[in-house]
């Protein structure tokens, strides 16, 4: 692990269009690079799977909210409803589970949808209302807007000033400016 | 489905396929960006905007009018009574609800079946979701009598120890409509995110930039973020999806689980849902063809919407007449007595007239014209159409409710009903409330997903030098 570079975020490179920035990246993965992100002003597939970026968790956390509010309803209809609260009506069952089940099932659907919300935004680490990228004057006006975007992390072992610069300037973008904290 | 009458030569239709293009020819990252956001971010409001906002504002001051009465004096304002105990709460809850559904349908279901077309008009369906659903949700609560106990519909915890009953269908409908509203605030929100973005970096004013900013959540549009929020938003699709079809369907639960002729049926839970969906599509074209001519969103919002929309229209229209020929045949099929007289009373009684109106507007009328291309592309006539629609729907709503109820197994315990102004008044003042927080709406948040349009952008599309970068797709 090299020690990252004092003051340094990063080195950003600004491309026009979403080929160049895919054939950038590909690049450099294949050159060694592993801590990188793309930015992008709409979900671009081809340059996430271009850095290595291939699954996430947002379907497994999703999954166990949706079953959590499953069993949190049911248990909580069955414990008011026979044991609770016990009514009788025309001698219907206590655990009449079938009438149990609507509710249950729209509290897996509430859990489950809370979970992929909320769960996005934590693995994401949203809310982050500073981040460095946001001092580079034309990341803030291109990168929601029609403009595509490398950065090469200083946290990144390969990373040195000059080296980073150099390989980025190969690629063929628009420009290049280092990202300072 | 090229046909002869359209020359090629025409720029809205794509020459390959001679459909309708989705979007307008020429539009670039930038001129979506700017289109969209220059609509939220201008510092000048039209006037038209302000013009209707005062009239939709009036109209919800009728609406808290006419609720401050009702808290004050209680339901005996309105006209329910023996034997239509249900009125205009009902029908109007039940109305609401069905609009909000097409929201739904076009952000979720459409995303599923991977439908580009609906990338234009998905935000402001779902924008129209939350504010039906909100109207939708006032009136169970209002109904109540005592609003302030409203929250004794929630499993709580009480000093008193009295739990909500499980086994009935009102209570499915608390849980029912509350998800419902969550998620789709929760969808609509983080479907909005990354263009609260755009808006925070085009910004000009600090309090837009301060604002947009808060809400962008620091969006900066990574790659990895957008991943996650792909999944995030195909889960929440998938979601949505059995919610929505499960939300009517509760709500038909509660006619279909009463004994009464004329709700005790088994076709209920399709029939609502496809209604609602009719009359949700309806609602959208009575929004997006008035806003995209005052916005000049035409390139956005093209005929094709407009076409595919009237497709969807008659595709559930026809279910909703099979549901009504369903309930006419099972009147006379079920050899009750008590169902023929009530499907008798509903055609020929007192209020026969609502049924007349209900199936002209519902059937005779649009599942007639929406056969034809060129009346489906005919934007004064559609936006007429949905007029007529809705207000059809509405009928339809009404002539569940009271027809079956007025009339029911005992002669001596027959009535009428009869809205009051009260009625009326908390009726047309639902419909501002929508109209005031759909102004809202246009005026503060980004009307289209900028992000989504240009994802259908041909420049969008990644065109690869090497061979070898061409094997990458899916996730």
């Amino acid at each position: 692990m090299a020690i990252p570079v004092e003051g340094t975020y990063g080195m950003l490179a600004e491309f026009e269009t979403p080929s160049d920035l895919v054939r950038a990246a590909q690049a450099a993965y294949k050159n060694g690079w592993r801590r990188m992100d793309c930015y992008t002003p709409y979900p671009v597939e081809e340059a996430a799977e271009a850095i290595g970026f291939h699954k996430n968790r947002v379907p497994l956390i999703t999954l166990i909210g949706g079953l959590m509010g499953l069993v949190a309803m049911f248990s909580l209809e069955t414990w008011i409803s026979v044991l609770a609260y016990p009514v009788n009506i025309a001698g219907r069952p206590l655990y009449s589970w079938p009438a149990f089940v609507v509710p249950a099932y729209e509290w897996t659907i509430l859990w489950a949808g809370l979970s992929a919300c909320f769960g996005t935004l934590a693995l994401c680490g949203l809310p982050t209302l500073y981040h460095p990228l946001f001092n580079v004057p034309n990341f803030r006006s291109g990168a929601t807007d029609d403009k595509f975007f490398l950065c090469l992390e200083a946290t990144d072992p390969k990373f040195e000033i000059v080296s980073a610069r150099e390989f980025l300037e190969e690629q063929g973008p628009v420009s290049v400016v280092e990202v300072e904290y | 489905m090229a046909t002869k009458d359209f020359t090629t030569n025409d720029p809205m239709i794509d020459p390959e396929t001679g459909e309708f293009r989705v979007l307008g020819q020429g539009q670039t990252f930038n001129s979506v960006t700017a289109k969209i956001s220059d609509i939220v971010l201008t510092p000048h409001t039209p006037w038209g905007w302000y013009g209707f906002f005062v009239v939709a504002g009036s109209v919800t001051g009728i609406l808290m009018t006419a609720v401050t009465w009702l808290f004050l004096k209680g339901v005996g304002i309105w006209a329910i009574t023996q034997p239509v105990a249900w009125g205009f709460a009902i029908i109007n809850f039940v109305w609401w609800i069905g609009i909000g559904h097409a929201g739904t349908l076009i952000s979720a279901i459409l995303l599923l079946f991977k439908q580009g077309w609906r990338n234009s008009i998905n935000r402001f369906a779902e924008a129209m979701t939350i504010f039906a659903v909100v109207c939708a949700g006032m009136f169970p609560l209002i109904h109540v009598g005592r609003p302030w106990l409203g929250y004794w519909l929630f499993p709580l915890p009480f000093t008193m120890n009295v739990w909500p009953q499980f086994r009935s269908p009102l209570l499915w409908d608390v849980f029912a409509v509350s998800t419902y509203a969550t998620i789709s605030v929760v969808f609509w929100y983080l479907g909005m995110v990354p263009d609260f973005g755009t808006l925070r970096d085009r910004a000009k004013s600090p309090f837009a930039q301060y604002f947009y900013g808060m809400m962008s959540l620091g969006w900066r549009g990574s790659v990895k973020h957008w991943m996650r929020y792909e999944t995030a938003s195909l889960l929440l699709a998938g979601l949505a999806t059995p919610l929505v079809l499960s939300v009517h369907t509760v709500i038909s639960f509660d006619f279909a689980v009463a004994v009464l002729p004329g709700w005790h049926t088994t076709i209920f839970p399709p029939y609502f849902v496809a209604g609602a969906i009719y009359s949700g599509f309806a609602m959208v074209l009575t929004l997006a063809i008035p806003l995209r001519k005052f916005y000049h969103l035409e390139a956005l919002v093209t005929e094709r919407h407009i076409d595919n929309m009237g497709k969807v229209m008659l595709g559930t229209g026809g279910i909703v007449a099979y549901g009504y020929g369903m309930e006419v045949f099972m009147s006379w099929y079920s050899a009750s007595h008590w169902e023929f007289f009530m499907m008798w009373n509903r055609m020929f009684g007192p209020m026969g007239w609502a049924y007349l109106v209900l199936i002209f507007c519902n059937i005779a009328f649009p599942l007639t014209t929406l056969w034809v291309r060129k009346w489906r592309t005919n934007i004064t006539f559609m936006f007429i159409l949905s007029l007529i629609v809705n207000t059809g729907m509405w009928f339809e709503r009404f002539v569940i409710v009271v027809t079956s109820l007025y009339r029911d197994f005992l002669p001596s315990s027959w009535g009428t009903y009869r809205a009051t102004k009260w009625d009326y008044a908390t009726f047309f003042g639902t419909l501002g409330l929508f109209t005031f927080l759909f102004l809202l709406f246009v005026r503060f948040l980004p009307m289209i997903p900028m992000n989504e349009i240009k994802l259908m952008l041909p420049s969008a599309k990644i065109k690869p030098k090497e061979p070898a970068a061409a094997g990458s797709e899916g996730h």
